[in-house]
């Protein structure tokens, strides 16, 4: 069932001056209950743009966005109703942090939703463990966190409104190389267990292929494709002409039919290859 | 936030974009002194057509100093019609306590006209000059002052670091509000207490950024060997120009002219 339907949707930065810029140029797609999709592009393809467009903070120059089957748009003094349903977790979230404490940082966005103090208790507290945020950490001041944990609350703070679409713009960047796969497969988890829509800005081709069941391409302000991860990272050549890659397994994948290998098409995942690899060589009887 | 027009750049090939900012900038003082200083009608017509001009010429589009011009309408429009009723002499129209006289329409007249030629003048020379020219012909025209010991150099850095961060920081807070905004922040809605209340989150994470990007630019200036206005040579060396020498002199025979007005034309006061 489709949650979310955009139609025609195009912004422009700072219309009528000569700093105008087409940021979204018509783009038109529809979103799946449950999916959990992988938006990429280029930098300056219009990613944030597209995304902030999704829950009301942007306003479309022109173009439809329907949530639900409603347009969001249609009486725009409800835009903060949709909000809490389209979560957002911006690019370099940490710098949104204010409160005193971590505990009512968190409890910011919940808070704004009218619940009453129990409620909010438990979803902070629910929202914490979702991202790892040890709980001994929620009476600090979110200013003597670290980097990482500072990321950690203030995706908290989105989750803690509990919504049914929750976008993440490049949530991993700037972390080390664990910390990525952990906040990576932490939201993983919360997307099984809540069973909500996740749409995740991302430039790490191996984070999508890893967690995405479908993926949208941006290019240059449009709509590029959408359809599912395999598909999309089966088409590495005209990927790597719209400056993009695919994950490093799949084009050495790639490269081994290219040799003449029978080997499927798409694989997304080292653990994938390895047993397409295998496979291929018990068959060969050669393991 | 970005609607904000009045001191923003704004890059087109203009005659007047090139002219040196010194020029313009002594140029801007000296139509300003007359225009403020003036109570002649034919003198006050000849600055608002020379203003005119210098807009026209600007290519800049007129709906970008119309923006400007909104933001003041309402003082305009206040201080008119204060001006207007308090007026001194005989009345011409009189309606229990409020009076009109010449001499308050007068005032009413010369404050609109005044004010608007300032805001059209400035918004003419921010929109023509960048922050970086500007703050420099600054500096090399207030050097004399060095004498008094005033450190012309730093205060001249001051400005161009404060202009250069006013649209970082406009950016910046059209993020956190766009952040706190998707956490449900309402921003628009309530008295004006709860508006007050609303700030709150926006203005810590800015000053926190704000303090951040202050230490991040003092230690790249440092690493960079900046010690000060002594002996520091120049990339951009400012020269006049012809153009220059030109504008200087239509704009002396437009002075000469509102001076001539003032003397031998009626005046109002
Ligand atoms: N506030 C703004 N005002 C004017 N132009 C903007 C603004 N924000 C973005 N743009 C422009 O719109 C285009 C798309 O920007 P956007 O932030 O959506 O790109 P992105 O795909 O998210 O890039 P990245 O991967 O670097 O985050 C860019 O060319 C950018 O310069
Ligand atoms: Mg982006």
């Amino acid at each position: 069932m489709s949650i979310l339907r955009v139609e025609n949707l195009t912004y422009t930065y700072s219309p009528s001056t000569p700093f105008e810029h087409i940021a979204v140029n018509d783009v038109s797609f529809e979103i799946n209950k449950g999916d959990f999709i992988g938006i990429i592009g280029h930098t300056g393809s219009g990613k944030s743009t597209l995304v902030q467009m999704l829950n009301g903070l942007l306003k479309p120059t022109k173009g439809k966005i329907y949530f639900d089957g409603k347009d969001i748009w249609e009486k725009p003094k409800e835009i903060r109703k949709i909000r809490f349903n389209v979560g957002l977790v911006f690019q370099y979230p940490e710098y949104q942090l204010f409160e005193e404490t971590v505990e009512k940082d968190i409890a910011f966005g919940p808070s704004n939703m009218g619940l009453n103090d129990e409620q909010i208790k438990e979803r902070v507290k629910k929202a914490a463990k979702f991202v790892g945020l040890r709980e001994e950490l929620l009476p600090k001041s979110p200013f003597d966190l670290s980097g990482g944990e500072k990321r950690r609350a203030a995706i908290a703070g989105v989750i803690a409104m509990d919504p049914d679409i929750l976008i993440l713009d490049e949530p991993t960047a700037g972390l080390d190389p664990v910390g990525r796969d952990i906040l990576l497969s932490q939201i993983d988890a919360y997307h099984r267990e809540r069973k909500n829509t996740v749409l995740l800005v991302s430039h790490s081709m191996e984070d999508v292929a890893s967690v995405c069941e479908k993926v949208l391409v941006m290019n240059h302000s449009q709509l590029w494709d959408f359809d599912t991860t395999d598909h999309i990272f089966s088409r590495g050549e005209e990927l790597a002409q719209i400056g993009l890659r695919i994950p490093q397994v799949t084009s050495i994948v790639d490269a081994l039919i290219h040799e003449g290998f029978p080997l499927k098409r798409g694989v997304l995942t080292v653990e994938e290859a390895v047993t397409e690899i295998t496979e291929y060589l018990k068959r060969e009887g050669r393991l | 936030m970005r609607d904000i027009t009045l001191g923003q750049y704004f890059p087109t090939d203009s005659v007047i974009h090139r002219l040196d900012p010194r020029v313009k900038l002594i140029l801007m003082i000296v139509f300003l002194v007359f225009t403020f200083i003036t109570f002649n009608y034919f003198a006050l017509g000849l600055i608002a057509a020379s203003i005119l001009m210098i807009v026209l010429l600007s290519k800049v589009p007129l709906k970008m100093y119309l923006k400007s011009l909104k933001v003041i309408i309402i003082i305009v429009v206040i201080t008119s019609v204060l001006n207007l009723f308090y007026g001194t002499g005989e009345p011409i129209f009189q309606w229990h306590f409020i009076k009109v006289t010449y001499n308050g329409i007068h005032n009413a007249i010369f404050v609109c006209v005044r004010i608007v030629c300032l805001l059209l003048l400035s918004s003419a020379l921010t929109f023509t000059t960048s922050p970086t020219d500007l703050t420099d012909a600054l500096e090399r025209l207030m050097k004399p002052l060095k004498v008094f010991h005033i450190k012309v150099h730093e205060i001249a850095m001051m400005m161009t670091i404060a202009l250069r961060f006013v649209p970082t920081l406009l950016e910046e807070t059209d993020k956190i509000m766009a952040a706190q905004k998707a956490r449900g922040a309402d921003m628009e809605s309530g008295n004006f207490l709860k508006r007050i209340q609303a700030l709150v989150p926006v203005l810590v994470p800015l000053f926190v950024s704000a303090f951040r990007r202050a230490y991040e630019l003092a230690t790249a200036m440092e690493c960079r060997c900046y010690q000060g206005g002594e002996g520091r040579t120049r990339m951009k060396q400012l020269h006049i120009q012809k153009r220059d020498v030109i504008s200087l002199i239509v704009s002396g025979l437009m002075i000469a002219g509102i001076v001539l007005c003032n003397i031998f034309l009626p005046s109002v006061r």
